[in-house]
């Protein structure tokens, strides 16, 4: 599963660790993280993420 | 011509141009009683150059700060670190009266500059650890992203040692003094540690992540030269060690007591709770929110191990004056607090169950349950709030051993 980047603040969301904050259990994908989920460092919604290179 | 304002030195090459606004009590809602300064600072190298600028009704006091070492005209670079308008207010002015070589910003600067001020001239994106020759001297850049904006970054001066940190480790206080040593240690760290909390602490680990990146960068760091308050060049690693203490939110056996009341009910309820916090061994704050402002009271919470928040019920609803507060501390996001909710209450335990509901939103470890008077609190319910308060102190005792050991 890939990471994905969080393009204003840097945030790595890692689908092996997910998000406890936002209780996003390990192993969730970036793909099928809840239409609401924001970055938990800045607020960003999804669409400010792009694929880790 | 003879200026006004004047520069101050603050290293060879670099002078204070900024402004002090001594009158400025209200920052967009953290209370600011002793003023503040938006810092400027001129570096004067072969390149000529300006890093940040000030709030936009301080814009003469800068130019003329400027005029008194040099012609504005002679900037060739003005570096923007940090988009918030108390330090590019009057960017778009300056630049219009300075008419520089280049202005530069992080990617994310570039932006946020735009989407404030819709200029028509180019900004250059500078990237993270990128380097700036002014000819004589280099500076180097490091983004420093939500620190506190996504576009905040850090400029070095190679030269001089000095990093221009914008707002990190900077503090509203409004004196005729520039440096951190010609102020009373005190005032500096109380206000440094407002600074923190109230602009800082959503970002603590952000904090911690860049303090070692600092570190493992071994540059020499002789000045710190903030967008407010004194620079630092007495107490560099003083204030860093702060940071870094600070950013982890370790638990003390300080225990914050916030609280609005009615008829006084409620208001007794925290004093007797304060009272067993104290004596079960905690060091009770009580703050109550007529004389207290929010940002106050985050000020308490950095360094402290509890948050206790009473409200009465009004009209089936939390107290607004509570509700303002814990709006406000849910968004700086403190780490690391037990908690417990009380109250007061007529028919409706509402204004309880609702502080309750929002100290779980943010994470507090809540103790016990929900403590509800109804009406007026006897001599038997104020019995409670001390046992209540002295369990907690207990907990508190118990996390701060498990820390030290």
């Amino acid at each position: 599963m890939k990471k994905y980047v969080c393009n204003v603040c840097g945030y790595v969301y890692d689908p092996a660790v997910g998000d406890a904050e936002s209780h996003i259990p390990a192993g969730t994908a970036f793909e099928d993280l809840p239409g609401d989920w924001v970055c938990p460092v800045c607020g960003a919604g999804k669409e400010e993420f792009s694929p880790e290179e | 011509m003879q200026q006004p304002f004047k520069a101050v030195k603050v290293t060879d090459n670099v002078y204070w141009v900024g402004a002090i606004d001594w009158g400025l009590r209200y920052f967009h809602g953290y209370s600011t009683e002793r003023g503040s300064t938006y810092n400027a600072f001129l570096i004067l190298a072969d390149k000529i150059t300006l890093v940040d600028t000030v709030k936009a009704p301080f814009r003469a006091e800068m130019l003329s700060r400027i005029k008194s070492i040099t012609d504005p005209e002679k900037i060739d670079y003005i570096i923007s670190n940090h988009s918030e308008m108390d330090h590019t207010g009057c960017l778009p002015e300056v630049i219009e009266t300075v008419g520089p070589e280049r202005v530069f910003a992080s990617a994310m600067g570039v932006k946020a500059l735009s989407e404030h001020f819709h200029l028509d001239r180019e900004i250059v994106a500078v990237k993270d650890g990128e380097k700036l020759s002014l000819g004589n001297m280099v500076l180097t850049f490091f983004e420093t992203r939500m620190l506190h904006w996504p576009d905040s970054m850090f400029t070095y001066l190679v030269e001089e040692e000095l990093l221009f940190s914008q707002d990190a480790f900077g503090m509203h206080l409004a004196t005729s003094e520039r440096f951190d040593d010609e102020i009373d240690r005190g005032i500096w760290e109380y206000e440094a540690r407002k600074y923190f909390a109230n602009i800082l602490l959503p970002y603590a680990p952000q904090v911690t992540k860049l303090l070692e990146k600092l570190s493992k960068l071994r540059f020499s760091i002789k000045t710190i030269a903030p967008d407010h308050g004194p620079v630092w060049r007495r107490d560099v690693n003083k204030v860093l060690d702060l940071y870094s203490e600070w950013a982890l939110q370790r638990p003390t056996k300080k225990a914050v007591v916030v609280y609005d009341t009615m008829w006084g009910s409620t208001g007794r309820m925290a004093a007797a709770i304060g009272d067993g916090l104290k004596q079960g061994g905690a060091s009770p704050k009580l703050m109550p929110l007529r004389s207290c402002t929010r940002s106050d009271v985050a000020t308490e919470i950095l360094e402290a191990g509890a948050l206790l928040v009473g409200s009465p019920t009004l009209n089936n609803n939390i107290f607004p004056t509570v509700a303002d507060v814990l709006t406000y501390l849910k968004g700086l996001k403190p780490r690391n607090l037990i908690g417990g909710a009380f109250g007061s209450y007529g028919w409706s335990p509402a204004g309880v169950e609702q502080v309750w509901e929002a100290l779980t939103e943010m994470k507090v470890d809540l103790v016990g349950e929900p403590l509800k008077v109804k009406y007026v609190p006897d001599s038997g319910s104020l019995e409670q709030c001390v046992s209540w308060g002295a369990s907690i102190a207990e907990r508190l005792k118990e996390l701060c051993g498990r820390e030290t050991t």
